[in-house]
């Protein structure tokens, strides 16, 4: 079976502030705050470039952020979920 | 309504009107030295008989208004003045959109404004009132309006509700400012005191937040400073605000802009004068 392919609403619909290494987010399209931590607003960045699965934004991830996992790809999977149930990301 | 009072507190103006006259009565004592607003009156807020026949027998204060919560249960009409406050304070918190409404009092010192947020019993309300008898200019008790565009914290002096012990501690002040002890209320004993005529007399006057303090009292509690972090303050002052959620993208950057420009502490403190000393401390820092 193929991976899930994500996406996120664009840039322009996130408004954020950094606060003490976490990332305050205020989501326009819901209304809603989140507070981020690393690497979720990474992700979030990297979905910026277009729809992809967790291996995918691993390597756009890897360039700039260490994740610290044996098993990166897992470990974005993991919080792709989190983030999809927080409604910041979707599958396609 | 057979009896209206129309107050302006700060930056909001409030008209309220009963079917009785004590509680009017009542709040026109309290309110006494409040400007009267000009035009149309922000809020609305009205003491009705909660049935036709409750206006006479064994009559029962319905707080409506412009916002009403529907399971409000209504007081006796001995507790009217609770109830035209009651009112005020529903009001605000169910309507009020031109400012950040933070569950807060606050005190101005210097040009710079003191804010401080906790759970009921924290001694914010006691704190305040005390401050502003004391060298402070008292802003508020209950809600601190944070300006959504200037980023200022206005005053909104409304009258202070002293709550069981604390009632005791204002014994000194002139008593034309204090209202009637009212027992059994759903709080205990309250008593409400008038802020002073420098509390008044600036009530238009915004100042700039320089400080936010997490006060938490307890007789068993050390007296203790705590710096809270950006993050945690964030947090906390999001539960605080009645209005945060429905003002959507300008109550974020309200929050996010105080959070840059007033760091926040909390204090444990065991009585009165240790939370005063420990204030002074981390004002003099500041």
């Amino acid at each position: 079976m193929a991976a899930s392919l994500y996406a996120a609403d664009p840039p322009e619909t996130l408004r954020t502030v950094e606060l003490e290494g976490l990332t305050l987010l205020y989501h326009r399209p819901s209304g809603l705050t989140h507070f981020l931590a690393p690497p979720a607003p990474q992700i979030l960045a990297a979905l910026a470039e277009g729809p992809a699965d967790a291996e995918t934004l691993a390597a756009r991830i890897a360039d700039a952020f260490e994740i610290d996992s044996e098993d990166p790809g897992a470990a974005i999977a993991a919080r792709l979920a989190e983030l999809e149930a927080a409604g910041l990301v979707r599958r396609t | 309504m057979n009896h209206v009072l129309r107050i302006q507190v700060g930056p909001v103006s409030f008209r309220i009107g009963s079917q009785w006259r004590g509680p009017v009565a009542q709040l026109r004592r309290l309110y006494s030295g409040y400007p009267e607003p000009d035009g149309i009156c922000d809020f609305t807020v009205r003491l009705e008989a909660e049935r036709l026949w409750r206006r006479w027998i064994r009559p029962s204060v319905a707080i409506r208004g412009d916002y009403v919560l529907p399971d409000a249960a209504p007081l006796p009409l001995a507790l009217g003045l609770l109830a035209g406050e009651m009112g005020m304070n529903l009001q605000m918190a169910l309507g009020q959109k031109r400012f950040l409404l933070l569950h807060a009092a606050s005190v101005e010192k210097d040009g710079r404004a003191l804010v401080m947020t906790g759970h009921s019993g924290a001694g914010k309300s006691t704190l305040a009132a005390l401050l502003g008898e004391r060298g402070w200019r008292f802003m508020g008790d209950e809600f601190a309006l944070l300006g959504l565009d200037d980023g200022l914290l206005h005053p909104f002096p409304r009258a202070v509700s002293l709550k069981n012990e604390s009632v005791g501690l204002f014994d000194g002040v002139d008593p034309a400012r204090l209202g009637p002890v009212l027992t059994g209320t759903p709080k205990g004993t309250i008593r409400h005191l008038r802020p002073n005529g420098e509390a008044l007399e600036r009530m238009a006057e915004p100042a700039p937040p320089a400080m936010i303090l997490f006060p938490r009292f307890g007789r068993d509690l050390d007296p203790t400073v705590r710096e809270v972090g950006a993050a945690e303050a964030f947090m906390r002052l999001t539960q605080a605000s009645t209005n945060y959620v429905a003002l959507g993208e300008r109550g974020f950057g309200a929050l996010t802009r105080l959070g840059g420009a007033a760091p926040s502490k909390a204090i444990d403190y065991a009585g009165i004068e240790q939370a005063e000393a420990l204030i002074d401390d981390l004002w003099r820092s500041a």
